[in-house]
């Protein structure tokens, strides 16, 4: 009889490819999935339970099956259907995470937490370090938005690592998540026809691939897995946005700071979303993770840099009026006429 | 202009090292053969340059510096400054290690910070192993819409202990100015006089990177734009540091910005070795004042040496 292990917030499409990859673990014999809503399509062996991380009904079944490793997926940065309101995405990530704490607090045979958590709790603005450490200190609230949602799920963590030292807890700080058919804030960003950024800004981004952050999960679960403690998970080097927006051939329209939070309302009235003012504030200054940490726990980089992870996207969404491939022929014509000429 | 020194501007290399590049680049159908050739001539390399910016295959670090932009246009910019304005003298550019982490400390005037650039340009130039200075500027140079973007691009970061640290164990160059605001804003009257060096941090950052501290002394930043005022209603009004006033700022508008073409002497001392100090040492406050006031002292007899050595202000 394997481990038991319960995740929460699999029902979208890279929950069930977690899911999907921890049923392989031989480790695993009991595998719970926890959801507000169903997983687009039926896992074999998988135990699917459609219930809310927020009620506290979580703590029989945590007993009753005798979990003993519990992944936490269900902090989001979008909201879960489309309708749902910024309050309710907190609601779901703060409450959720302190409902799902409560409950693995009364479960003793509980051994191991792994719980998704985002670079962004290192905020973002120009007076911070360019790059983050693990143990870099949270900075000033970290704002509002999703931020501090993962600040808070993070101190609750702490608490939990405190109260139950016997539980090896495992953070993953992932940085944008991305991927050819990802469905990720930043993905849908960059599916926008003209990324609007903010005028005089050129953050740099870090990216980690869907399947790379599928691999860090899976490790983290598996035995011995990486072990407690933070880990910044992301891919090698970065991108600057207008890099990312050349290598993607979309145009970009600088907008001015000021004027960012109307240009956000504006473009949600005429049906574009995922352009918060948060999202803008994050594309001022960017932000670096140091992921010395994870290399060091899985023994070398990620198999997708930044760079590569971003060429995947491009190979299924790119091709815009400004793709590389044709700026490069008409350098290439512009060369033939000024030699000819 | 009697002493300035040209010189030659290695071609060659800079071009070997463009082609290994672009032959790294996925600028999609990149033009082969014709590059083997002798006489690859500026159109070529500055088309291939527009392609690469264009098509985004370039390279940047974790802090943003964008090798290739500032090699090609921030640098060929600021040389003409560096060669023929300021004529920019550099003296003991052999104190500044070939190779591996080091943290060059100098003193910081002249009201808009041409001091450091030219310190950049100087240790990109004049150094045999055509070191790159990554510049630690404060937060404000952050908060500025583009001038932020350019100075990550530049290779520039925010001056604070964990940047510096980390870029002196990934074996950079490290430039900083401890007198911070204290020291470009400083009255005229003042001028060459050090101020206090924040609290010695970047000791204690070296300590952590072991890597040695090169003092360097910059003469002729400080009669750039001799401030004779500083209008802090306006200067809190804006959320700047200082507002100066100067003989021709804000008199002149725009042209009263333009620096005074003064002579310029930059010279970096000896090292001084943090090796062998114990891990511990960089917890020790009375070590840390001390070598403070060791660069301090450095920097200051040095800036006297080279000013009762100075011909005039202008040549």
């Amino acid at each position: 009889m394997g481990r038991t292990v319960l995740v929460t917030g699999a029902g979208d499409a890279w929950g069930s490819r977690v899911l999907a990859l921890l049923r392989r673990d031989p480790g695993v014999g009991r595998l719970i999935a926890v959801d507000r809503r169903l997983p687009p399509k039926r896992l074999p062996d998988v135990e699917f339970l459609y219930t809310d991380v927020r009620r506290p009904t979580l703590v029989p079944l945590l007993a009753e099956r005798a979990v003993d490793t519990v992944v936490h997926l269900d902090v989001r940065e979008a909201p879960l259907t489309p309708g749902e309101g910024r309050s309710t995405v907190k609601e779901n990530n703060v409450l959720g995470t302190m409902q799902l704490l409560g409950a693995c607090q009364k479960v003793p045979g509980l051994r191991r937490l792994v719980v998704r958590s985002s670079t962004q709790v290192y905020g973002s603005a120009a007076r911070e370090p360019a790059v983050f450490g693990e143990d870099s200190p949270p900075r000033a609230a970290a704002g509002d938005g999703f931020a501090r949602d993962v600040a808070e799920v993070e101190g609750y963590v702490r608490g939990f690592a405190r109260r139950r030292p016997e539980v090896a807890v495992t953070v993953l700080r992932f940085a944008h998540l991305l991927g050819p058919a990802s469905d990720s804030r930043m993905a849908a960003y960059f599916r926008l026809p003209v990324l609007p950024t903010v005028f005089g800004h050129d953050p740099r981004l870090q990216l980690v691939h869907e399947d790379d952050a599928l691999e860090v999960v899976g490790g983290a679960v598996a035995e011995p897995g990486l072990g407690a403690g933070v880990f910044n998970v992301a891919g090698d080097g970065v991108l600057t946005l207008t890099q990312a927006a050349r290598r993607l051939g979309r145009p970009t329209v600088p907008v001015l700071s000021p004027l960012t939070p109307w240009v956000g309302a504006a473009l949600r009235t005429v049906g574009v979303s995922g352009l918060s003012a948060e999202q803008f504030r994050s594309l001022m200054a960017g932000r670096v993770a140091r992921t010395a940490l994870l290399r060091e726990a899985r023994g070398g980089s990620l198999p997708h840099s930044t760079a590569e992870t971003f060429a995947d996207f491009v190979a299924a969404h790119g091709g815009g009026p400004l793709a590389p491939e044709r700026l490069s022929r008409m350098v290439g014509r512009l060369e033939e006429v000024v030699r000819r000429g | 202009m009697a002493d300035a020194k040209v010189i030659p501007f290695d071609e060659g290399e800079r071009r070997s090292l463009r082609a290994g590049k672009a032959g790294v680049g996925d600028g999609g159908d990149a033009p082969v053969g014709e590059a083997g050739e002798a006489g690859e001539s500026a159109l070529e390399r500055g088309l291939e340059f527009l392609r690469r910016r264009l098509t985004g295959a370039y390279e940047v670090d974790d802090f943003g510096f964008d090798r290739e932009l500032t090699d090609e246009v921030l640098m060929p910019l600021l040389r003409p400054v560096f060669e023929r304005y300021f004529r920019v003298d550099v003296r003991g550019i052999e104190n500044v290690p070939a190779e591996g982490g080091a943290l060059i400390v100098a003193n910081h005037s002249g009201t808009l910070p041409w001091d450091g650039l030219m310190a950049q340009v100087a240790v990109r130039e004049r150094h045999p192993a055509e070191r790159r200075l990554r510049l630690l500027a404060a937060d404000l140079v952050f908060q500025l819409p583009v001038v932020n973007e350019l100075a990550r691009k530049a290779g520039h970061t925010l001056a604070c202990a964990e940047d510096a640290q980390e870029l002196l164990e990934r074996g950079e160059l490290v430039g900083v100015m401890p007198e911070g605001f204290k020291g470009i804003g400083k009255p005229f009257a003042e001028r060459y006089r050090l101020q206090r060096f924040g609290r010695g941090g970047f000791v204690a950052t070296a300590l952590r990177a072991r890597v040695p501290i090169v003092p360097c002394s910059i003469v002729g930043a400080e009669e750039i734009h001799p401030m004779v005022g500083n209008a802090r209603t306006v200067a809190r009004l804006l959320g700047l540091p200082y507002f100066p006033l100067t003989p021709t700022f804000p008199w002149l508008g725009p042209l009263g910005a333009v620096p005074l073409p003064t002579k310029w002497t930059i010279e970096f001392g000896e090292p001084i070795e943090t090796g062998d100090q114990p891990p511990e040492a960089a917890e020790d406050p009375m070590l840390m004042f001390q070598l403070t006031d060791q660069v301090r002292e450095t920097i200051q007899h040095t800036l006297y040496k080279l000013l009762m050595a100075r011909r005039s202000v202008f040549f």
